[in-house]
């Protein structure tokens, strides 16, 4: 890294300075678009003009066209639940899968490891008509359960697991810890940095799922954001950039703002659920 | 004794399991085998109702030039999408690995389409694909070029989808080569340099063979994302025009949840379900090569 | 002592009696009826505000009634919400959906035949109250099943200042396709700048078809729903002539033309003639910064349109007080009063002569004619595409139009094809 420094004029690191940049401002061009449609009136929605005027009147407008803040509660109740029910359901099957050998445990690893290929959003249909024959239809419960179970969450946390000295564990033991105990004492602070990865990558899968959420959700009760914002938006009724980019902004903005504000983490995390 | 803990450790290992277990069953692994089940039924109504059909819906699938065309188109899709988002992917790991002015502005702005909904920049999108008022034609009209109907035209209607595709995946990739190439000894570089190689040569030959286990799990993740990524067809085009964007997975909601034969389209998704499994050996051999790496 | 304290007790009692009686007398009195209503939006504005504006003015006037309505989407969104929530045993009592859903319904089971419902003398009035070519997407085995509400058909709008550029009359429309052509010829700037006209080829392709089939004197489906007429030759030169428009005279651009974005078109002058839902009309009014006009689409043979747009349905799993509830609602919904306001807010045509006799709408058109035309045009117009296995149908004339449209297939072979799908998927329904 020091030797790049020497270099910091020469054309290679100038030329690919702007390549970079360039890239980086193609890269958010969509982001900033949405940002000058939605501070600008519609007609300056596709007319660049610097001296526009700016104003909020297009936020008014989405918000009382539709009830964005519903949807954005019904997001938060929905990835918070189904966050904390794939830490349960998944520190569980990890802690089976890193520290009992049990009787079909690779077996049953194996048919674990299924779901991450065939995700839910593939088997639609039939998870649709088993949500219809429970009752869960249109409830956020519903968007929630075929994703509790989380083999990535799984995968990932058992590695965390198998990583922890095994001596922790005896000594926890020596201590009087029961199964439990251990689990919470030892494996589950050591895992800290796995148990935030997974959740922030969990959150903001989740946080821009649409297509199973639109198949199973009705009304405005449930609705998340991405799918209120599909009904909104849908082309059919005329495309309005502005109240369209205002409507969006309004909708990522809670993880805009979370990503800007702990980007490092955001990028870590990502980075440790991948490389694992 | 030991017996008895020899059970216990078996008990305890399955009951830690259930919850998961229970979950997994009914929402991966019984659908599964469902879906093949309704794939062998005809559509039902109230009026006619659902009965045995063999092999049925399989031939009028292989009758349907609709369904030739959506996987034709996933694997332009795929092909269009993947090499082209890993280069990318590549190149961006390798700009903001090294001391650029604004580097965490740079792997922010990379990064950013990860986080934003599908659903939400398609619609940003459809502004820059609209023709003559759109961003694209705007900027190709400060050049006197002539306006294009890119999402009206089926010959661009998919290379528009595959690039807005691109845009979306490039960044989240560039991660996983970001965080191999934090773990490649820095003196690695300093050797080649010492020893005159270019840089091309060192990318070449030592830079990029040392990525490939991080370019198969790239892969992977991108063909099963080709197969996965639909949300933007809603906004963009419905798969249009005549279909020259349309995709399985959207085949497989049209068929669903448009025109109610949910067993076309349990026909569908077994198909889906037979590439993605030849996805998971490939994906088998690949861990196992990984491995051997480590 | 004992006396005293019985009293006490008695009338202690007694209070909580009457306390009882109170807090469940008015339960029983007004045993309110819920119902839960499915509803789409296809076109700009905030019509879900009109709509809930409407369903509240309803539940002041019918307290006993509690409607729930929900705005499901498109079209499509709600005819696969309301079915889904019927199919998983969620309430929905009635809703409105596209009125080519019919037969699908039907098929379904779900709904019921406002026949069946309606019992007094006034309310079989009633259903003869609308316009009868509204009716003919709701009527089919000779029963009534829905009731128009948001309808439309197809008009013209047109940019009258560039009309006056081009050294047209801009008070004269193109009443025929040859003068559309001409029209369009002097209008397409060579530069790419503005189009003659343009009509929308994604979305609802097969709806702008109908139109451009019925000004050639063909329409594409019988009225019992299990016959379409897409390979007649009438239908192939429609189609024909909608591709040449591209290709031969050049007077709209090449491809298929999107139908969500092409108001922004019209709006910002980059096409001087477009066909579009009367939906459309408040909204263009509002954001025009030109001289518009509004005209009946061009003819052929003859003057045509399909109608479109969303009827009330009434499902069948429905208590007789959930029945008498969504004809309530549904009554006020459609009363001429009602369906003038909707009309003056949205574009969407007045559904009753009725409505066009009340004093806010013809003091309206007197002001603003344009308002009229979709009514004007009625005459001509026929019911828009609707048969068993609507979707799949759909798909196969809507494909072949943009295969035609797009160059992929000539006319004659994509309708040839179109018509064989349907045939087959129609066959079992004969």
């Amino acid at each position: 890294m020091t030797n790049m420094g020497k270099r910091r004029f020469s054309l290679p690191t100038l030329l690919e300075t702007i390549a970079a940049w360039g890239l980086a401002i193609l890269w958010i061009s969509p982001l900033l678009y949405a940002f000058w449609a939605a501070f600008h009136a519609g007609e300056y929605a596709i007319h660049f003009d610097i001296t526009a005027p700016l104003t909020l009147d297009n936020f008014r407008e989405a918000l009382s066209q539709a009830p964005f803040l519903r949807y954005g509660f019904n997001t938060f109740v929905l990835v918070t639940m189904l966050l904390a029910a794939q830490l349960v359901v998944g520190t569980l099957a990890a802690y089976a899968f890193a520290r009992y050998r049990f009787f079909g445990s690779n077996v049953a690893f194996a048919l674990v490891l299924v779901q991450l290929m065939i995700t839910p959003e593939i088997l639609i249909v039939e998870n649709y008509g088993t949500l219809a024959k429970l009752n869960l239809v249109d409830t956020i419960v519903g968007i929630g359960l075929p994703y509790m179970a989380s083999a990535f969450g799984i995968f990932l946390l058992r590695q965390a697991f198998k990583s922890t000295p095994k001596e922790l564990e005896d000594a926890a033991r020596l201590e009087g810890c029961g199964m439990f105990g251990i689990l919470m004492r030892v494996y589950v602070p050591l895992a800290r940095p796995t148990y935030l990865a997974y959740g922030l990558v969990s959150i903001s899968h989740h946080w821009n799922n649409f297509l199973w959420p639109l198949v199973i959700t009705n009304s405005v009760e449930t609705r998340p954001l991405t799918v209120g914002l599909g009904v909104f938006s849908a082309p059919e009724s005329g495309v309005d950039w502005s109240i369209v980019s205002a409507a969006t902004l309004l909708s990522v903005a809670p993880l805009l703002i979370a990503f800007l504000l702990f980007q490092r983490q955001f990028v870590q995390s990502f980075m440790h659920a991948g490389i694992k | 004794m030991t017996v008895s803990r020899d059970l216990m450790r078996h008990v305890h290992g399955w009951l830690l399991l259930t919850p998961a277990a229970i979950l997994l069953i009914a929402f991966t692994h019984y659908p599964m085998v469902a879906t093949l089940i309704d794939s062998f039924y005809s559509k039902g109504s109230a009026i006619r109702p659902s009965r045995f059909v063999g092999l049925g819906n399989y031939d009028s699938m292989m009758a349907d030039p609709i369904f030739w065309k959506v996987l034709v188109n996933n694997m332009w899709f795929a092909l269009g999408t993947i090499p082209v988002s890993i280069a990318l992917a590549i190149s961006m790991a390798m700009l903001v690995n090294q001391t650029l002015p604004g580097r965490s502005f740079l792997r922010m702005a990379y990064f950013t389409p990860t986080i934003l909904p599908m659903i939400a920049v398609a619609n940003i999108w459809l502004f820059f694909y609209s023709p003559y008022i759109g961003l694209i034609d705007q900027i190709a009209g400060w050049f006197g070029l002539p306006g294009h109907n890119w999402l009206g035209d089926p010959d661009t209607v998919l290379p528009a989808i595959i690039v807005m595709t691109i845009w979306k995946e490039a960044g989240f990739f560039m991660i996983f080569y970001l965080a191999a190439l934090q773990h490649i000894p820095p003196e690695l570089r300093e050797a080649a340099r010492l020893e005159g190689a270019t840089r091309w040569y060192f990318f070449r030959r030592v830079l990029f063979p040392l990525l490939m286990p991080t370019t198969l799990f790239v892969l992977i993740n991108a063909v099963l994302n080709s197969f996965k990524l639909v949300d933007h067809l809603f906004v963009l085009t419905k798969g249009g025009p005549d279909n020259a964007s349309n995709l399985l997975l959207y085949y497989i909601f049209e068929s669903a949840f448009s025109y109610f034969d949910t067993n076309y389209a349990a026909t569908l998704t077994v198909v889906l379900l037979a590439l993605l499994a030849v996805m998971a050996l490939a994906q088998f051999f690949v861990l196992d090569r990984r491995i051997h790496y480590r | 002592m004992l006396n005293r304290f019985l009293k006490k007790l008695a009338g202690t009692a007694a209070a909580v009696a009457l306390t009882a009686m109170a807090l469940a007398a008015p339960g029983a009195a007004t045993a309110k009826t819920d119902l839960t209503m499915y509803y789409p939006v296809a076109v700009g504005g905030p019509l879900t505000s009109i709509i809930d504006g409407m369903v509240a003015d309803f539940m002041k006037e019918n307290p006993d009634v509690n409607v729930k309505a929900i705005y499901a989407g498109n079209y499509n969104d709600a005819r696969i919400k309301a079915l889904a929530a019927l199919k998983s045993g969620q309430p929905a009592q009635l809703s409105v959906m596209f009125s080519i859903d019919l037969y699908e319904l039907i098929e379904q089971d779900a709904i019921v035949a406002f026949d069946d419902v309606v019992k007094t003398d006034a309310d079989k009035a009633w259903l003869k109250s609308f316009y009868p070519t509204l009716m003919e997407n709701g009527t089919t085995a000779g029963k009534t099943w829905g009731i128009p509400f948001q309808r439309s058909t197809i008009v013209m709008y047109y940019n009258k200042d560039a009309f006056r550029a081009a050294g047209l009359d801009p008070e004269k429309a193109p009443a025929t396709w040859q003068e559309l052509v001409a029209a369009g010829k002097k209008l397409t700037k060579a530069d790419g700048s503005q189009w003659g006209v343009m009509i929308p080829s994604t979305g609802y392709p097969y709806w702008m078809f109908g139109a451009l089939a019925m000004q050639n004197g063909q329409t594409l489906m019988n009225g019992a729903g299990n016959a379409t007429y897409f390979d007649a030759p009438a239908t192939v030169e429609a189609l024909q002539f909608w591709k040449d428009l591209g290709e031969k005279y050049g007077v709209m651009p090449k491809g298929t033309i999107e139908w969500g974005t092409l108001r922004k078109n019209f709006l910002e002058g980059k096409t001087a003639i477009m066909w579009h839902s009367t939906g459309n009309l408040t909204k263009v009014k509002t954001n025009a910064k030109f001289d518009f006009g509004v005209a009946m689409l061009p003819a052929s043979k003859r003057r045509g349109t399909p109608t479109g747009g969303g009827n009330f349905y009434i499902f069948k799993k429905t208590t007789p007080e959930e029945r008498v509830a969504a004809m309530k609602l549904i009554k006020f919904m459609t009363s001429p009063e009602r369906s003038a306001e909707w009309s003056m807010k949205t574009g969407y045509m007045g559904i009753s002569p009725a409505s066009y006799q009340t004093q806010k709408l013809q003091d309206y058109v007197k002001g603003f004619p344009y308002a009229a035309v979709a009514r004007d045009q009625l005459e001509f117009a026929t019911a828009e595409l609707s048969t068993f296995q609507t979707g799949r149908v759909r798909k196969a004339l809507d494909d072949a139009i943009q295969a035609a449209l797009t160059g992929a297939k000539s006319p004659a072979e994509a309708l040839g094809e179109a018509q064989a799908t349907a045939t087959r998927l129609l066959k079992p329904y004969k």
